[in-house]
């Protein structure tokens, strides 16, 4: 009999459960936040969720970038994409150029009458997802840059002045004496392609590709071939061949090589911070990415990287507004300083900026608004603003390809770079040629 | 007289067919012809416009350099796969079949590694070898050797060789011993009798006793090295680096999957089935002739 009454009032329960569910509507959000990044965005989701009654976010873990991009294009050929889709920055413009499987931002806020000011955001982060005419397609979500980290106890060990080196002549030469000290790993660094080309080039001011890096249009190629990338990367080819660069990887293996104290300098990404921290085991400084001192207006501002939100097309106009609300939601400045505070991306609307810095926020914590100072340096020009390839999760892999060639010593710079150039403008075509 | 059994309705024999013929469809034939129909074709990434464009996209991986790297890196790979993977598990079973006490555990210690999935395999092997913290590079730096896969090509080639070898010895010498136990006894003995020392036995009677046995694990170790090595290959090198383990079926994931390039990527598969295919008959019409049952 208990049992009876107990599946009974289960059975109401779920009724109740599912009544209520019907009465809101509901907002599917793609994801790739892993760990405890997943756990900052369920956070933000509960909190909307609990702030109204008509519409319910449901956030679903989709594997890494690269595999809930594939899984949202496979659940849009099949007709059940879900509405929010986070998409890295590499993807932008596949997503951009499939009109029709995607609504605009900008267009998503004006239809639900959501106040929408493009201009709150930060300009490097914004441009990077707006089109030529300033309209904002997707929404940044976390943004990040790539910084130089320096581990204070190994320069000591050194001997050194506990100082990071501001250019790549400083860099070499403190590397020289931290290898004749005995250290064994001395320099690494992530992301080989958006560290040491596609920041690269933003922070000296050269273009990677032609139309504006790409946001002109689909008729782009790319540039990356200039006498400085070719020396730049033959200059690191050169530090591996010396033992003074240990090459961990395409994409972040180098963040647990510096955390775990083994290299004394990386340039990884500012979201690598978090876990530098909770590692403990450094005395970690942050500061600008090195530059070549002899460039003609070299530092100018760095690129980002990480993640926008891509509203889906195809869905009814009531689910539409419940997106927009959320979409406002995420920008509010409270919102944002939560997120930028416990995450480490960078805020990403000026208001969030300002009311973390008056918040006493940065004076507690060094070095956290290292990432937003370092992407505002300078008024972004037409060779910072971010870059629009298309197929780029393809082209990003030839240009590490390449280097990874030159890293072995199997090509020299050069060849490598204009090899880059070559198989990736084919690239580049073939997209142009599918997106007419 | 010829036994045969007569249904008596006309669709019943047809009705018995129809699961396996709907999954040899569905699983099968339906895929591929998509992937030939795809290859003719330039699609965008969601699907919403693609225009036929005849052979252009097999055009242009011929074209490709890198394409015909791939070739030789599955060439590479596949002969190492199939030939280290025959030869030792091989060598393990006749040592097995000799073994008198605790043969169980042996041959159970030896087959365990089947058990264990590709990827997992993949991951264990990339930890034992991990350029910083693993413990054979450990061994290996006080060796003097420079060991670092993530740069180096041939000894990434050499990881995901031993990783995928290592998976399959297991299924090769359950074969090979069950080959090995098939053998009369009384041959052996005859030819000791005869005066025919252990390798000559070996390479006189058991070998070519087993070359059914060993022609069989060719062509499945040549389809493993080909289809199956994917999750060893996905948890480690990831094609890397430089391309140096992209094998073809690698690449076909890579290109359609990871960068949505569809057309490029069902031209890929389409030629791979079109290798498959070849060698399958190539195995079976050339080398099953030289093998004595």
């Amino acid at each position: 009999m208990r049992f009876k009454a107990l599946s009974a009032s289960l059975f109401a329960a779920g009724l109740l459960g599912s009544a209520t569910a019907q009465a809101q509507t509901e907002i599917q959000w793609w994801h790739s936040m892993g760990g405890a990044l997943g756990e900052a965005l369920n956070g933000l989701a509960t909190k909307f969720n609990a702030s109204q009654q008509e519409y319910k976010v449901v956030t679903v873990y989709k594997g890494q970038y690269p595999e809930s991009m594939t899984a949202a294009i496979a659940a849009f050929r099949a007709g059940n994409a879900p509405h929010i889709l986070q998409v890295f920055e590499v993807g932008t413009a596949t997503m951009m150029a499939a009109k029709g499987a995607i609504v605009p931002v900008a267009k998503v806020m004006a239809d639900a009458k959501e106040p929408f000011d493009p201009k709150a955001y930060l300009p490097t982060v914004a441009g990077y997802y707006s089109d030529i005419k300033g309209n904002m397609l997707s929404l940044p979500f976390n943004s990040s840059t790539a910084l130089f980290y320096i581990d204070r106890n190994k320069f000591k060990a050194a001997g050194l002045p506990p100082v990071p080196p501001k250019t790549w002549k400083e860099l070499i030469a403190v590397a020289e004496k931290l290898k004749a000290a005995g250290q064994d790993c001395v320099y690494t660094s992530g992301w080989p392609s958006w560290v040491h080309v596609e920041n690269f080039s933003a922070w000296h001011n050269v273009p990677i590709g032609t139309k504006q890096n790409g946001m002109g249009g689909v008729d782009t190629e790319f540039k990356i071939n200039s006498p400085l990338h070719v020396r730049h990367v033959a200059m690191l080819g050169d530090m591996v061949k010396k033992g003074l660069f240990t090459y961990a990887g395409r994409t972040n293996q180098a963040d647990s090589k510096f955390q775990s104290g083994e290299c004394a300098m990386a340039t990884i990404s500012a979201g690598a911070l978090a876990g530098t921290i909770k590692a403990g085991k450094t005395d970690w400084e942050l500061s600008f990415l090195p530059y070549h001192d002899d460039v003609k207006g070299a530092p100018q501002n760095s690129i980002i990287g990480g993640a926008s939100l891509w509203v889906m097309g195809g869905k009814k106009p009531a689910e539409y507004k419940g997106v927009a609300k959320f979409l406002s939601f995420l920008s509010q400045p409270e919102i944002q300083m939560e997120w930028h505070t416990t995450t480490g991306y960078v805020p990403i609307t000026k208001a969030a900026y300002e009311l973390t810095r008056k918040s006493g926020f940065y004076d507690k914590n060094p070095g956290r608004d290292m990432a937003v100072r370092q992407l505002t340096l300078n008024t972004p020009t037409e060779n910072s603003k971010g870059l629009r390839f298309g197929n780029f999760v393809q082209g990003r892999e030839v240009i590490e390809e390449e280097m990874e060639a030159v890293f072995a010593g199997k090509k020299d710079a050069k060849t490598a770079m204009n090899d880059a150039v070559k198989r990736g403008n084919l690239i580049l075509r073939k997209f142009q040629a599918a997106n007419k | 007289m010829e036994k045969r059994v007569v249904f008596r309705s006309a669709w019943l024999p047809y009705l018995l067919l129809a699961p396996q013929l709907a999954i040899t469809i569905i699983f099968f034939f339906w895929p591929a012809g998509q992937a030939v129909w795809y290859s003719f074709q330039l699609q965008d990434a969601f699907g919403l416009h693609s225009e036929f464009v005849g052979f252009d996209n097999f055009t242009a991986l011929f074209r490709d350099p890198h394409y015909l790297e791939s070739f030789k890196t599955t060439a590479v790979f596949s002969v190492s796969v199939a030939g280290l993977g025959i030869v030792i598990s091989l060598l393990l079973a006749t040592m097995a079949d000799r073994v008198v006490r605790g043969a169980l555990a042996y041959k159970t210690v030896l087959i365990w590694p089947y058990a264990v999935a590709a990827a997992v395999a993949g991951v264990l092997w990339a930890f034992m070898f991990a350029p910083s913290i693993g413990i054979i590079t450990y061994v290996l730096k006080g060796l003097g050797v420079d060991w670092n896969w993530i740069i180096k090509g041939d000894q990434a080639m050499l990881l995901i060789v031993i990783a995928s070898v290592w998976k399959q010895i297991s299924y090769n010498f359950l074969f090979f011993l069950a080959g090995l136990q098939a053998i009369p006894k009384s041959l052996i003995e005859a030819a000791a009798i005869d005066g025919a020392g252990p390798a000559r036995r070996f390479w006189t009677i058991v070998l070519p006793l087993l070359s059914p046995t060993a022609f069989f694990l060719l062509v499945v170790n040549i389809v493993y090295a080909f289809f199956e090595t994917f999750g060893v290959i996905d948890a480690t090198t990831q094609g890397g680096p430089a391309q140096a383990t992209q094998i073809l079926v690698y690449k076909v994931y890579h290109d359609g999957v990871k960068s949505a390039d569809i057309g490029g990527s069902s031209a890929q598969s389409v030629i791979l089935m079109i290798i498959v295919i070849a060698l399958t008959v190539i195995q079976f019409r050339f080398i099953e002739r030289k093998v004595q049952y």
